[in-house]
C-alpha cells in the first residue's frame, strides 16, 4: 500500500504539472510562444507516480512528451518548462530546442528528440556505461504511448535492454489514441502488456488514472529493476484529456471513452484517495492549491523576464572541436 | 619489417586505443570472440574483458545506446557491419547523436565504423560509399582514410575527438594496402594530403579512389603528364586550404569519388573550386563518380559503374586537352 504521505507529495505534483501546463497554454493562446505546446492532461498520475520512484543523482529519468509530472517529481524546476517553450537562452535548450525537447543529460535526464521510441536506447547505453565504469547504474526510466510502441526503436531498444539484462523501466503510457490514430490502427494484440514475454522480461499493469495504482505498480518495478530482474515493462491504460497538441481540438475522440472509467481524470481520482487517505484535509489541500499558484507565476514571471538568445552571438557550432578552415 | 596491411592498422588503433582509455568499449554484431565480419577485432576480446560486446542486429538500438555511453563518460566505438546497414540507424545517428552538443551542450564522443565501399561481388547492398549522406548533416566529422598509416592515426583521432566521427574505413583496402610501418606523416586529420605532385592537373580525391588516381597519373606521366593528387583523407569538414592550393599550381580539377554522382563530396569540392578558386582555374571543373545505378554485383559489371585508372585517365585527358 502507498504511504498517505507519498500520495500527497505525488498529488501535489501532479496538480502543479497540470496548473503549470494550463499557465504554458494560456501563454500559447495569447500568442506568446513559438510552434505547439503539448500537455500532458490525463497523465500527470502515471508521470508523477515514475518520478517518484525514481531517485534523482541515481537514477536515470528520459521523459517524453507528456511528462511534464514526471519531470517535476525528478526535481525539474518549474521554470524549466516555461524557459524551453519560450526559447529563453537561460533554460537547458538556450533557444536551440523548444517545448518538451529539453533535459539534462548530464544530470541523468537525457534530453527527448521528437521521434519516437529513440530514447530508449539512450537509457541503455547510459545504464551500460555505468556497468561498464563499476558504479551504481540506478534504475533508468522511460515513457512512450501506445502509438510508439509501433516504432522500431521500441523495438530495438526494449530487446536490446533485455538481451544486456539492464535495469530499464518502460512505461507505456496507453492514453488510446496516438495523435488522431486510435489504437485498433496501432496494434492488435489483446494487450500491449504481451509483449514482455515476447522480450522475456517482467511485464506489469495498472489504471493509469489511478494515483495510487500507479504508485504502487511502478514502485514494485522500478524495485524489482533495482533489485537485479532485468528490465520492466509498465502498461498503463488511461485516455488523454487533451488534444495531441494545444492546437487539436481531439474531435475524432469517441465519447463513450470519455464517460467511461478510462475517461476519469486522474486529477480527481488522487484527490479523493488524498482525502480518504487522511493525509489532508480539505482546508490542507485549499492551501496547497493557493501554494502552487504561487509557483505557476513566479515560474512563468521568471522564464518570461529572462534574456532571449542573441541571433548575433550565437556561434552557430555544431561541433565541439574547432577545426580550421 | 613485416608488412602491415590496412584492417591491421584499423585493429591495432582499437587495441591502442582501449589500452589507453579505460572508457573505450566496442559494440557491434560478431565482432566478440569471433573478431568481426572482417577481422578488424581479432583477439580484442580476449585481450580487453567485457569491453567488446556483441550486440543484437539493431543498428538503430546500437546507436543510441552509443549517444547514451557517450553521455555517461564513455567512448563507444560502434561497428556496422558494412557501412550499408548504418541506414538502418541514420536515425538515432543524425537525429541524435549529432544534434547533442548543439541542444544541450553535452558533447557526444562517438565512433561509428562504417566498414564501405566497393569490392568485387558485393552487390547493392554491402559496397556503398554513405560519406555524403553522413556529411550532409551538422554535428558529424566523417573520415575516409586511404592509407594504412592513417588508418592507424585517424580512427586513434576519431576516437579522442569529442564529436560523432562517421569513420569510412574502404574494403578493398583492408588487406590488398600492405606498408612497412604505421608511421605516418603526423598530419592533423583535418588536412588533405598532397599524395602526389603535379603541375597540369589535380585529382582531389579520397578512400580507394585515392590508388585509382594515382594509377592513372602513373599511366599519364608516360606521356609527360604531371598530375597532382590531393587525398582529402576527411571528408568533412573539407580542408579547402590545401584543395585551393593544388589549383593555384595547376589550374585545372578533376574532384574523384567512389560514391554516387548526385551531389557528394564531388560536388563540394567543384563548388570550393567554383565559388573560391575561379580565378585559378584554366578550364571547367570536373567530376568523375560512380554510375547512378544501385551498385551491380557481378564483377565486370561493378568494374564499369566504378571510376577506374582507366576511365580516371580518360577524364584526364579531356580535362588537360580544354
Ligand atoms: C518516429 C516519429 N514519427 C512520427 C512522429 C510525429 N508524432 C509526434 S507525437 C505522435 C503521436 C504519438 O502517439 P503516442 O505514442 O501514443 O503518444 P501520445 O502523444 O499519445 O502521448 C506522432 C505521430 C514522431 N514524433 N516520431
Ligand atoms: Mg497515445
Amino acid at each position: 500500500m502507498t504511504s498517505p504521505d507519498l500520495l500527497l507529495k505525488a498529488y501535489c505534483t501532479m496538480l502543479l504539472a497540470r496548473r503549470l501546463e494550463e499557465k504554458i497554454t494560456a501563454i500559447y493562446r495569447a500568442g506568446g510562444i513559438a510552434g505547439g505546446v503539448y500537455v500532458g492532461r490525463g497523465q500527470e498520475a502515471l508521470s508523477a507516480a515514475l518520478g517518484h520512484s525514481l531517485r534523482r543523482g541515481v537514477d536515470i529519468f528520459a521523459p517524453l512528451i507528456r511528462d511534464q509530472a514526471g519531470r517535476l517529481a525528478f526535481g525539474e524546476d518549474p521554470a524549466e518548462g516555461p524557459r524551453t517553450y519560450l526559447g529563453r537562452a537561460t533554460g537547458p535548450m538556450r533557444g536551440r530546442d523548444g517545448n518538451v525537447h529539453r533535459g539534462r543529460p548530464s544530470e541523468g535526464m537525457p534530453a527527448m528528440i521528437s521521434h519516437l521510441g529513440t530514447m530508449t536506447s539512450v537509457v541503455c547505453g547510459m545504464l551500460l556505461a555505468r556497468r561498464m565504469q563499476g558504479r551504481e547504474t540506478g534504475v533508468g526510466a522511460t515513457s512512450l504511448g501506445d502509438g510508439a510502441t509501433s516504432t522500431g526503436a521500441f523495438h530495438e531498444g526494449l530487446n536490446l535492454a533485455a538481451v544486456e539484462k539492464l535495469p530499464l523501466v518502460m512505461v507505456v503510457a496507453n492514453n488510446q489514441y496516438a495523435y488522431s490514430t486510435p489504437t485498433s490502427r496501432q496494434f492488435v494484440c489483446a494487450d500491449l502488456v504481451d509483449k514482455a514475454v515476447g522480450y522475456g522480461i517482467q511485464g506489469h499493469t495498472c489504471p493509469g488514472n489511478d494515483l495510487s495504482e500507479c504508485l504502487n505498480t511502478i514502485g514494485k518495478a522500478v524495485a524489482d529493476a533495482r533489485g537485479g530482474g532485468g528490465p520492466q515493462l509498465i502498461v498503463a491504460p488511461f485516455l488523454r484529456l487533451s488534444g495531441h497538441g494545444e492546437h487539436d481540438d481531439a474531435f475524432y475522440v469517441d465519447p463513450a471513452l470519455r464517460e467511461g472509467p478510462l475517461g476519469r481524470d486522474c486529477v480527481d481520482i488522487a484527490r479523493e484517495q488524498v482525502l480518504a487517505s487522511g493525509a489532508a484535509d480539505e482546508e490542507t489541500l485549499a492551501t496547497m492549491a493557493g501554494e502552487i499558484a504561487d509557483i505557476v507565476a513566479t515560474a512563468t514571471a521568471t522564464a518570461q523576464k529572462d534574456p532571449l538568445p542573441d541571433p548575433y552571438a550565437e556561434t552557430w557550432q555544431a561541433l565541439k572541436t574547432s577545426c580550421p578552415a | 619489417m613485416s608488412e602491415i596491411n590496412y584492417i591491421d592498422a584499423i585493429r591495432k588503433a582499437l587495441h591502442d586505443a582501449m589500452a589507453d582509455d579505460p572508457g573505450v568499449f566496442l559494440y557491434g554484431q560478431d565482432i566478440g570472440a569471433f573478431g568481426g565480419a572482417f577481422k578488424a577485432t581479432k583477439g580484442l576480446y580476449e585481450t580487453f574483458p567485457g569491453r567488446v560486446l556483441d550486440c543484437p542486429i539493431s543498428e538503430d538500438a546500437m546507436s543510441g545506446l552509443a549517444l547514451g555511453a557517450a553521455i555517461e563518460g564513455m567512448r563507444p566505438v560502434i561497428e556496422m557491419q558494412f557501412a550499408d546497414f548504418s541506414t538502418v540507424g541514420l536515425n538515432q545517428i543524425i537525429n541524435n547523436c549529432a544534434t547533442h552538443f548543439y541542444r544541450t551542450g553535452i558533447p557526444a564522443p562517438v565512433v561509428f565504423r562504417l566498414p564501405s565501399g566497393g569490392t568485387p561481388g558485393s552487390g547493392p547492398f554491402h559496397s556503398q560509399s554513405m560519406e555524403a549522406l553522413y556529411a550532409h548533416y551538422p554535428g558529424l566529422i566523417v573520415f575516409t582514410p586511404a592509407t594504412v598509416a592513417d588508418a592507424y592515426s585517424m580512427l586513434r583521432e576519431a576516437i579522442a575527438i569529442d564529436d560523432p566521427v562517421i569513420f569510412c574505413e574502404h574494403k578493398l583496402l583492408y588487406r590488398w594496402l600492405k606498408e612497412d610501418s604505421i608511421r605516418g606523416d603526423g598530419l592533423p586529420w583535418h588536412r588533405a594530403r598532397v599524395a602526389r605532385v603535379g603541375k597540369h592537373a589535380t585529382v582531389v580525391t579520397h578512400a580507394a579512389m585515392v590508388h585509382e588516381a594515382l594509377r592513372a597519373a602513373d599511366q599519364l606521366s608516360e606521356d609527360g603528364w604531371e598530375i597532382e593528387v590531393v587525398d582529402l583523407r576527411c571528408a568533412k569538414p573539407l580542408d579547402r586550404t590545401t584543395i585551393l592550393g593544388s589549383l593555384a599550381r595547376t589550374g585545372r580539377l578533376l574532384a574523384l569519388g567512389e560514391a554516387f554522382p548526385f551531389g557528394g563530396v564531388t560536388a563540394e569540392v567543384v563548388s570550393i573550386a567554383a565559388t573560391e578558386g575561379f580565378e585559378l582555374l584554366d578550364a571547367p571543373p570536373q567530376r568523375l563518380n560512380s554510375r547512378d545505378t544501385p551498385i551491380p554485383y557481378q564483377p565486370d559489371l561493378w568494374r564499369a559503374h566504378r571510376p577506374t585508372a582507366e576511365s580516371i585517365q580518360a577524364a584526364l585527358r579531356r580535362l588537360l586537352a580544354f
